[in-house]
């Protein structure tokens, strides 16, 4: 890992069809640390996250300029690999979407398709990860399960263990508590602050007191502008743009 | 723990090309196989295809090899075909209106009545044409036009009332509700708003109803005679297109069955500009309806 | 006067809504009365399960007439399944928009076709394909008129119905669930495989069924190429007789035959009654699924 930014981003625009959503946006990611980008809705927060790990493939009509640099490599290179791009982030969306598959499978997932067969390894590596997102005590003995029967809060807790057990370096979150109960919440943004330590989090969020909780950098967008980006405490301290400030204080929204 | 393996990653993507390429070598042979058989059946029909094919009942001798046309087997068909539209629509615009005025989307009503609706969709024509015998002979009629619409309305129905029904259910609900509040009966609101609101998309499902009328061969089997004339009242029989076809490719003699490759041409422009005619008409009626 | 109007206007819209229900219950309950005179004195077990077939004897075993059609719509499955859910895979997962927008009047086209058109087109290339191609090849001698003709046939007109419900159940899928699996490092036909088939699996059943139902009641395009002999097939290149193809073709002379009417009008109503039973199987499963994703 490239000690100080894994990821940095270098003048990025995004087009969808005529419509530009990303503004020549710059910004580094500083490593192991809590990087969370605010903004009203649809000023292109989540498109900012799914340009990471070139999930805006999947759309139609997806222009996109500009470089994303993962550990110094353009992910947007013609010869880049997107699933080696994608196994190095886990992705939490907005409402979780467990795969239509047991509890136990929704872990083993990922390692499987990248080639680890051996079912001692499996389980050890199953069971690591429900503990790592703190739900292993809850679901031990029903991992054959269908993974729908957990409860919401459960279900964010599976994706964020499915998305570590493939090894990742970077864990991005898009709204990742939006759809949770404010105990569930908690305990998700809690699992963020514990990983910091050992991965590089990305989260996008609408909700300036979760940012103010868990942000140790903070990048505020606005209409498709990367408008102000610095640790977290002086960004809410003394914003220097007028629209960060009048964001801060909930004049626009 | 040790770092995952990523070895099989040239495999996988050799895999994942490979479906991609199948599931589309599946696609283009789905819509190639529509070109082949419109390429095979308008290729083979060149030699048979003619004026007199089209304005020519068939003389003496037709299923010989002699003169004559298919004028009795078109008339026959679009007549039969524009009386079961007729009272197919009679019954399913009453119905769908019911369903999309006084019932909810979600009522007990509307679900079994669509539920049955699909039930009636997958009935075989054949099915259909074996029920028309019997209700003809309870009714005393004998084959004839009139028993032939009766059965073709019965196939029908239930295609117009859920394509209707479709369209109607696409009508936003505050429209409705805006025209009850300035103090009409829910009857006006039903005809003024809804039928207004969807008319092009009624229309599409006339027409789609109407192409499977006239392309039905197996409930007309039985219900609507055959005749070399045109007909010429409700109670004649009448001649339809798909038999002419069919009895025609029965004869042993190669030119009439070459005129059975030419009837089926006809056949199947006629289906093609009903077919596109409702096209046209539905991508208007998406245009035009308030959203 | 306007609320009268209201009111009757309400009235005759309901009782047209009975219409459907009552519809399906008057072609079984019609179907059943007018076959009365032959299950009156015949067992049904021998009507259904007998291979004999001699109207002028008075033996109506239906066998040789019931395996046809499973024969006949079991090719065609066979041969329509693996295709149209790949098309449809196709559509929905890989294909870009105007691709998939150009598709859907094609498949409407096709499933608007007169049957007749398809048994014309049957009997242009298909018989003398499987007769003069297939059946050599194999090292049989066939008429080309067989099961596998119509089998092929039919196949070809059940991909718009399984391509139209296997679409409608992916569109139901979320993307981001596709999102999910691919942000995991899984390639689209992994995603594809063992996220959207897995998901959509009960709506692909239903669509199956649907297509089989479909399938089994199909006339006028089998009977043209089947080759409509009364004997249970043996091999694929073997002509058939489905219980449609034997309605359709013998109703000019039932009349003069007794209980031969009874005989086809029995036909008719386990033709009936097979389609029904796959029919609300299939929609019943479409509302569970249409209820689950809700």
């Amino acid at each position: 890992m490239n000690g100080e930014t894994p990821i940095s981003i270098r003048r990025l625009s995004v087009y969808y069809g005529d419509l530009q959503v990303l503004k020549d946006v710059s910004l580094d990611i500083p490593a192991r640390k809590i990087t969370v980008i605010i903004g009203p809705s649809g000023c292109g927060k989540t498109t900012l996250l799914k340009s990471l790990n070139r999930l805006l493939d999947t759309a139609e009509g997806v222009r996109v300029r500009g470089q994303v640099l993962l550990d110094g490599e353009d992910i947007y290179a013609p010869r880049t690999e997107v699933t080696r791009i994608r196994k190095k982030m886990g992705l939490l969306s907005q409402k979780p979407q467990v795969l239509p598959m047991s509890i136990y499978e929704n872990v083993a997932y990922g390692p499987r398709l990248h080639g680890l067969k051996s079912k001692k390894e499996l389980a050890r590596r199953v069971e690591h990860y429900l503990r790592v997102a703190g739900l292993w005590d809850e679901v031990r003995d029903r991992l054959r399960e269908p993974a729908s029967t957990l409860s919401v809060g459960q279900q964010q807790r599976l994706c964020l263990a499915r998305g570590l057990a493939v090894e990742p370096e970077i864990i991005l979150g898009d709204e990742p508590t939006s759809a949770l109960d404010p105990q569930s919440s908690q305990n998700v943004e809690r699992r963020l602050l514990e990983l910091k330590r050992d991965y590089t989090v990305v989260v996008v969020t609408h909700i300036l007191r979760q940012a103010r909780r868990i942000a140790d950098h903070l990048a505020f967008l606005y209409l498709g502008e990367l408008v102000e980006q610095g640790p977290a405490a002086e960004v809410f301290a003394g914003p220097r743009d007028p629209r960060t400030r009048a964001y801060l204080t909930g004049e626009i929204s | 723990m040790k770092p995952l393996p990523d070895a099989r990653l040239n495999r996988r993507k050799r895999t994942d090309r490979a479906f991609r390429v199948l599931a589309l070598a599946s696609a283009a042979a789905v819509l190639l196989s529509l070109v082949i058989i419109l390429g095979a059946i308008l290729w083979k029909s060149l030699p048979a295809l003619s004026l007199s094919m089209l304005t020519r009942t068939p003389k003496g001798g037709f299923y010989l090899g002699k003169e004559g046309g298919i004028l009795n087997a078109i008339v026959g068909s679009l007549e039969l075909a524009i009386g079961a539209t007729a009272i197919a629509f009679l019954l399913s615009l009453p119905l769908v209106l019911y369903l999309n005025v006084y019932k909810g989307r979600a009522s007990k009503t509307a679900v079994w009545t669509r539920f049955f609706l699909d039930v009636l969709w997958g009935v075989p024509s054949i099915v259909y044409g074996a029920f028309g015998f019997i209700v003809m002979l309870a009714l005393g009629l004998r084959a004839s036009l009139l028993a032939g619409m009766l059965t073709v309305a019965l196939l029908e129905f239930p295609i117009m009332s859920r394509a209707i029904d479709e369209v109607m259910r696409l009508v936003p609900r505050e429209l409705k509700e805006a025209s009850a509040s300035l103090g009409a009966t829910r009857f006006e609101t039903a005809v003024k708003v809804l039928v207004r609101q969807s008319a092009p998309g009624i229309l599409t499902g006339v027409l789609l109803a109407f192409g499977r009328g006239v392309g039905d061969a197996a409930s007309v089997l039985f219900t609507a005679g055959f005749t070399d004339r045109v007909p010429g009242g409700l109670l004649d029989p009448a001649a339809t297109l798909p038999l002419a076809i069919f009895f025609q490719l029965g004869t042993p003699f190669p030119e009439v069955r070459e005129r059975a490759y030419a009837s089926a041409a006809i056949l199947t422009l006629i289906i093609l500009v009903i077919s596109l005619a409702g096209r046209a008409l539905g991508r208007k009626a998406t245009r035009h309806v308030v959203k | 006067m306007r609320l009268i109007r209201d009111v009757l206007a309400r009235r005759g819209m309901g009782a047209v809504t009975t219409l459907p229900g009552l519809l399906v219950l008057l072609v079984v309950v019609g179907l059943f009365l007018k076959s009365r005179a032959i299950l009156a004195v015949e067992p049904l077990s021998r009507l259904l399960f007998s291979s004999a077939w001699h109207p002028l004897k008075g033996e109506f075993g239906l066998l040789p007439f019931i395996s046809g059609t499973v024969w006949v719509t079991v090719t065609a499955l066979v041969l329509a399944l693996p295709v149209s859910i790949l098309a449809a895979i196709y559509l929905s997962e890989y294909a870009p928009r105007w691709i998939r927008e150009a598709a859907k009047p094609v498949i409407d086209l096709l499933a608007g076709l007169p049957s007749v058109v398809y048994g014309v087109w049957g009997v242009l290339i298909v018989v003398p394909f499987v007769g003069g191609v297939l059946a050599p090849a194999c090292g049989v001698v066939s008429s080309g008129y067989s099961i596998l003709a119509g089998g092929i046939v039919l196949a070809i007109m059940t991909f718009p119905t399984i391509i139209h419900v296997t679409l409608e159940v992916f569109a139901t899928i979320p993307g981001a669930l596709r999102d999910a699996s691919l942000s995991l490092g899984a390639t689209k036909w992994e995603t594809t495989r063992r996220v959207v088939l897995r998901k959509g699996a009960q709506g692909i059943l239903a669509a199956s069924v649907l297509g089989f139902s479909r399938a089994f009641g199909e006339t006028m395009a089998v009977l043209m190429v089947v080759g409509n002999v009364p004997a249970v097939p043996r091999s694929l290149f073997d002509p058939g007789y489905p219980l449609p193809a034997l309605i359709a073709n013998n109703y000019g002379e039932m009349m003069s035959v007794p209980r031969y009417d009874a005989a086809l009008m029995l036909a008719s109503l386990v033709l009936m009654l097979i389609v029904l039973f796959f029919n609300v199987l299939a929609r019943w499963i479409l509302v569970r699924v249409e209820r689950r994703t809700r």
